[in-house]
């Protein structure tokens, strides 16, 4: 694969050098020339100097070719612009921006400018993961599709508890994919009995999630 | 015509007098508090008592361009001195504000024009410098 890499920081570096190590082609730009002359030590031919959101530079990386384009300065116009024209204008297949303010996030789902990845939203998420509210994980929002997939675990007291899946009056919208038991999962049938400390994984319309909470870990009740 | 300017240097602060001049209804955006006082130096009254607006805020913020009036802002001119901001904050003027008429100034030529056709007005001063020295020249260039 052929991926470019707009910005020279530690993110673009250190993906530079593991997508390197994975044997893809890469090309990083940056636009400091000290950065620049610094990160040619080690990347030699694979980084260029320039500012990628001049067309020029981007065809001289070769964009018309590029598998991915990855934008990831520390100015989100910046990144904004350079995945807009390479999907746009270069009609590239893939491209994946950084968001550094995450209050730009929506700005970039305007633009069509999808996946925009945050950092604090990472991170904010590894806090989720870690503390869940009401023990609900939150695994995978799929915002195009607009779906969610989120994990629960089952409380002894809650209503679902000693119920058929096919008993458990769940909302609209949503729908039980996958029970981890004791260990090992499977995708429940009509007839499955759900018992307390089972781990529920569902996929919900967003907005779900706590009428589905009430129905297997509800309000109050610690895991 | 109630028009917004994000971004008041040389050029954004001469539109926006010009613009209150014929009797539109102003409002200015710009992070520096300084380019307040160039929006007065020069004039008899202040800028607010020739009945502009002007707020402190970056063009990005939301909150920022909907206390400048963005809402209802009927010409949208994007001229900070970023060409990325500019366009940027222009398509947030047409797609999120619904604003049919958007000005913007891109001092890079070939992102003026590829944008140009995407259906953003777009200005380059670069351009028209190119094109000015073109005329100049055109005795030694015939």
């Amino acid at each position: 694969m052929y991926v470019i890499i707009v910005g020279g920081g530690k993110v673009g570096r250190n993906l530079a050098r593991e997508l390197i190590s994975k044997d893809h082609e890469v090309t990083l730009i940056e636009s400091s020339r000290p950065a620049y002359l610094a990160l040619e030590e080690e990347f030699e031919h694979a980084v260029q100097y320039g500012d990628a959101t001049e067309l020029w530079v981007l065809e001289r990386a070769g964009i018309q070719r590029a598998d991915l384009v990855v934008a990831v300065t520390g100015d989100d116009e910046d990144n904004m612009l350079v995945c807009q024209v390479a999907k746009e204008k270069y009609l590239c297949d893939r491209i994946i921006a950084r968001v550094n303010n995450p209050r730009n996030h929506d700005h970039f789902r305007l633009l069509g400018i999808q996946p925009a990845v945050s950092a604090t939203d990472l991170i904010l998420r590894l806090i989720e993961h870690e503390v869940p509210r009401y023990g609900l994980v939150h695994l995978l929002a799929l915002e195009e599709e607009r779906l969610e997939i989120i994990e629960l675990e089952v409380k002894a007291e809650a209503p679902a508890v000693g119920e058929t899946v096919s008993n458990i009056a769940l909302p609209e919208g949503s729908l039980i994919i996958s029970v981890l038991r004791e260990g090992s999962g499977f995708v429940p049938k009509a007839d499955t009995v759900i018992e307390a400390g089972d781990e529920v994984l569902l996929v919900l319309d967003p907005g779900l999630e706590d009428a589905i909470t009430e129905f297997f870990a509800p309000n109050g009740s610690e895991g | 015509m109630f028009v917004l300017i994000v971004g008041a240097g040389r050029v954004g602060s001469a539109v926006a007098k010009l613009a209150l001049a014929s009797r539109h209804e102003v409002s200015v955006l710009d992070e520096d508090p300084l380019s307040h006082e160039r929006l007065n130096a020069g004039q008899a009254q202040s800028w607010e008592d020739s009945g502009g607006q002007f707020t402190v805020g970056t063009a990005l913020e939301l909150d920022a361009l909907v206390a400048a009036g963005i809402e209802r802002a009927e010409v949208f001119i994007a001229s900070t001195d970023g060409d990325n901001t500019n366009l940027i904050i222009a398509q947030i003027a047409q797609k999120r504000f619904g604003i049919e008429r958007v000005i913007v100034r891109v001092m890079d030529p070939a992102r003026a024009g590829w944008y140009g056709e995407q259906g953003l007005h777009t200005i380059s001063p670069t351009q028209h410098a190119i094109e000015m020295f073109e005329r100049a020249l055109e005795p030694e260039l015939a």
